[in-house]
């Protein structure tokens, strides 16, 4: 590296400086410098957009992204798996949901176990989908689904009752293929 | 050889009124189409679409743009020169409109000249009606009563007088090679070879005169939307902001449309008369599309190193080129 002769004597560490902008070399590079700049543009319009038209395209989620709760009943009987435990209310950090347990009754069970939850409400303009009541279920009741297409325009209409987690959703999100 | 404006072609008034109108429409017409072609071609270098949502691939895109504009309050700030703030946007406007009427579209055909009028004084009067457009940005900026438009006016002011005489000079070398000012004639030398083969320093300085006599990067600084938010612009609203902002690409067009005539050639090209119109207009577009290119390349200069560009490189650049293209002149 060639020494600069501004710091010749002076106990400063030298700076890597770019050659003097001036006289007819600078020109010459500026010339360069901008015909570099225009192949370098160039090159970015033929490679073409990388814009993800959102509404009409969609990133795919990754299998484990945790999206918006789904409730799940048992296959063969069709019994909802939640028991009303409330283990997932208690786990849950940003205290959004409520669940509120009764007991089954002989002929009209709602649930496999002894209680079933009367109410289940999970308030999602407050959950921070962490995933702890995921965590939490013993029976797999809950899972975090995929979708996370939730705005709407009123606040009441985010506080999701049973019915609508139980609910088949939609499958507005795509899924990342296998390895992606 | 000596050529002089055809004076001696007189057209009727009724020709005169059609031609202005066609002229008139077609620009008008190609204005808005610049501004979403712009728009979209800067996306695709930045690896984005641009406008795709209003009509078929986005195209309506400056209907929606001059619909919101209008529907905006005409704003006047409370210390404006009342005046002169309305004056600002209306004289670039003057100023482009009556440049388009010297741009050759093609020969005189049928008896009728394609283009709106060949002035035997033609650059002169390009340089007299385009240096309007600056009374805009200073009017503009400084009735605004605004620090921001002030130092956006005061660097159109500083730009103005950096570029002008390059510009000049650079239009000169062509012009001793064609003998003529009007660009008609001008066009006509070129049929042997296109000046901007000859003139390839005057063809540069121009395009690089002509990015600042147009306010676009890398010399838009009396714009410069990051520091001095729109420059002279900045307390203009509603539809007056909106001629601003077409007077940009109508002076696009001008200047594209000189350098097209001056050094391209202007409407020659291989093929029967009536596609010299298409010709001019195509070698327009090539130019329109290398401005934008530019801008999506590079950024903006400081504004003391656009005075040393023009001054202690253009210039002397520009004089040496009059120089040897004259002693050729006068030795061939």
């Amino acid at each position: 590296m060639s020494e600069f002769p501004y710091l010749k004597d002076q106990d400063v560490v030298a700076v890597q400086r770019g050659p003097d902008p001036g006289g007819v070399g600078g020109a010459y590079r500026a010339f360069g410098e901008t015909l570099r700049g225009l192949k370098t543009t160039m090159a970015r319009l033929i490679e073409g957009p990388l814009t993800i038209q959102y509404p009409e395209e969609k990133t795919p989620v990754y299998p484990r992204f945790r999206g918006r709760h789904k409730l799940h009943r048992f296959e063969d009987t069709g019994l909802e798996k939640c028991v009303g435990c409330s283990l997932c209310a208690a786990a849950c950090p940003a205290d959004c949901i409520r669940v509120v347990a009764a007991e089954n009754v002989p002929g009209e069970r709602v649930s496999a176990g002894e209680r079933y939850a009367a109410v289940y409400e999970i308030n999602l303009s407050r959950c921070i989908f962490c995933g702890y009541c995921e965590i939490a279920c013993p029976f797999d009741a809950i899972t975090m689904g995929h979708d996370y297409e939730m705005a709407d325009y009123d606040r009441d209409d985010l506080i999701f009752t049973k019915e609508m987690l139980l609910a088949e959703s939609l499958e507005r999100t795509p899924l990342k293929a296998e390895g992606e | 050889m000596l050529f002089l404006a055809d004076t001696q072609l007189v057209e009727a008034t009724w020709i005169m009124v059609v031609k202005s109108l066609v002229i008139f429409g077609v620009i008008f017409a190609i204005l808005p189409l610049m501004t979403v072609l712009e728009r979209k071609l800067i996306g695709r270098f930045q690896h984005r679409y641009g406008p795709n949502r209003v009509g078929p691939f986005g195209i309506l895109q400056p209907l929606a743009d001059v619909g919101k504009l209008l529907s905006k309050e005409a704003f006047m700030p409370a210390n404006a020169v009342k005046s002169l703030f309305v004056l600002g946007p209306l004289l670039p406007v003057l100023s482009g409109v009556l440049a388009l009427a010297i741009i050759p579209w093609g020969d005189v055909q049928d008896g009728v000249g394609l283009y709106g009028i060949d002035v035997p004084i033609g650059i002169l009067y390009f340089f007299a009606v385009g240096s309007i457009a600056f009374y805009g940005v200073l009017l503009g900026g400084w009735s605004s009563g605004s620090k921001y438009s002030l130092l956006g006016a005061m660097r159109g002011a500083a730009q103005l007088i950096s570029y002008e005489v390059a510009m000049g000079l650079a239009l000169l070398g062509a012009i001793i090679m064609g003998g003529s000012l009007s660009l008609v004639d001008l066009v006509h030398a070129q049929g042997a070879i296109w000046f901007v083969v000859p003139q390839f320093v005057g063809f540069l300085i121009f395009m690089l005169a002509g990015f600042a006599e147009t306010n676009r990067t890398p010399f838009d600084m009396p714009e410069a939307d990051a520091e001095l938010v729109q420059g002279f612009m900045t307390e203009y609203g509603g539809m007056r902001f909106g001629s601003f902002l077409l007077v940009e690409y109508m002076e696009i067009l001008v200047v594209s449309g000189i350098a097209a005539a001056v050094f391209l050639g202007g409407w020659m090209g291989p093929g029967p008369g009536w596609l010299d119109p298409i010709w001019m207009l195509a070698k327009i577009m090539g130019l329109i599309l290398f401005f934008i290119w530019v801008r999506a390349t590079l950024p903006r200069l400081r504004y003391d190193q656009l005075m040393s560009l023009g001054w202690k490189v253009l210039l002397p650049l520009a004089t040496l080129n009059v120089l040897v293209t004259a002693v050729l002149v006068v030795v061939t």
